[in-house]
């Protein structure tokens, strides 16, 4: 009963904000709506049993990725006004792939069917829900039986490391950054010189 | 779904209640009870003294957006950290150096952005 009250709650508070992140007038705004359609999204996984997946949707959804989305909004320098110019124009180009998704959600959820041999050919048997918790079931396959994908994750991370430092990172030329070696390695014969002034006469 | 699990989270959602009667009640009490009498000069922005010049959307240093995916990435490692370590009697030899591997692909990418300089911030 209460779990029926809070799984609408949490699903009627995510689409709703879901719709105001697009309807949004402010981006600010948008993204603090997406941040609310995270959290009950999260919620939403709780009750169905996924916690870990739950807690990596708050920590990493909303403590990372909404950072980021944030950092778009502000760094983009974009105006409302701007943003609503190309409304009408990309609005037949919008109902079109609306159009296309919802045919093919329909497709996916109306007639929906498991290869019959696809249970064989599974890696490892899903825990049941009930035996052991949500984290340790993962953990008992996502290191031995899906290592490779697991390994290939890892190389993904790799590579966003890298090619974020590669697009991003610029040597500044105008640092005035202290180098405490090179100011120690300096000696006093490089930096003073003595000049004997004649009495009268300056440099 | 076990009604164990969703029974650790009754105090949570207790909070989450809590804490949006909490914010409705800050929001509807100064509303209610704080007197209104708006003029233009109280609805304007005040900053010292003056308008504001322009909007408070700036483009700013690309490197904050750097360090940020730099958080995201250690964020995910550790976040894979955890299923690991809540089993590490379960998933064995291969599962510990499953991890190891990993960590040493990821340590490459951090030597990387260490020598790269990415970490600091001048």
């Amino acid at each position: 009963m209460i779990e029926t009250l809070v799984f609408y709650m949490f699903a009627i508070i995510c689409v709703a904000s879901g719709v105001l992140v697009v309807t949004a007038r402010n981006p600010v705004n948008s993204v603090l709506f997406l941040i609310l359609a995270f959290f009950n999204a999260g919620g939403l996984f709780v009750l169905a049993g996924a916690e870990f997946i739950a807690m990596l949707l708050i920590i990493v959804y909303v403590g990372a990725v909404a950072v980021l989305f944030m950092f778009v909004v502000m760094m983009l320098d974009v105006t409302v006004t701007e943003l609503k110019q190309g409304f009408t124009k990309y609005l037949p180009i919008g109902l079109l792939v609306t159009v296309i998704f919802a045919v093919e959600v329909l497709g996916a959820t109306v007639a929906w069917h498991m290869a019959p041999e696809a249970a064989a050919n599974i890696q490892a048997a899903t825990p049941a829900a009930d035996a052991v918790s949500n984290t340790s079931a993962l953990g008992k396959i996502i290191y031995t039986n899906y290592a490779y994908l697991f390994q290939a994750a890892g190389l993904v991370l790799l590579v966003a490391m890298i090619g974020a430092i590669v697009l991003t990172h610029r040597k500044r030329r105008d640092s005035k950054k202290q180098v405490i070696a090179k100011q120690l390695a300096r000696k006093a014969s490089e930096a003073v010189e003595l000049k004997k002034v004649e009495t009268g006469r300056g440099i | 779904m076990s009604d164990a699990l969703l029974s650790d989270y009754f105090p949570i959602l207790v909070f989450i209640a809590i804490a949006g009667v909490m914010a409705v009640f800050m929001i509807a009490a100064s509303w209610i009870i704080g007197r209104q009498k708006p003029d233009p000069e109280k609805d304007s922005a005040y900053e010292c003294g003056f308008e504001a010049f322009e909007d408070a959307r700036i483009k700013f240093d690309v490197r904050f957006y750097l360090v940020a995916i730099l958080f995201i990435i250690f964020d995910l490692e550790v976040a894979f950290l955890f299923p690991w370590a809540a089993n590490l009697g379960a998933v064995g030899l291969f599962g510990f150096w499953s991890m190891m591997i990993f960590l040493a692909v990821l340590t490459i990418g951090f030597v990387y952005e260490w020598k790269k300089g990415a970490l600091e911030w001048e």
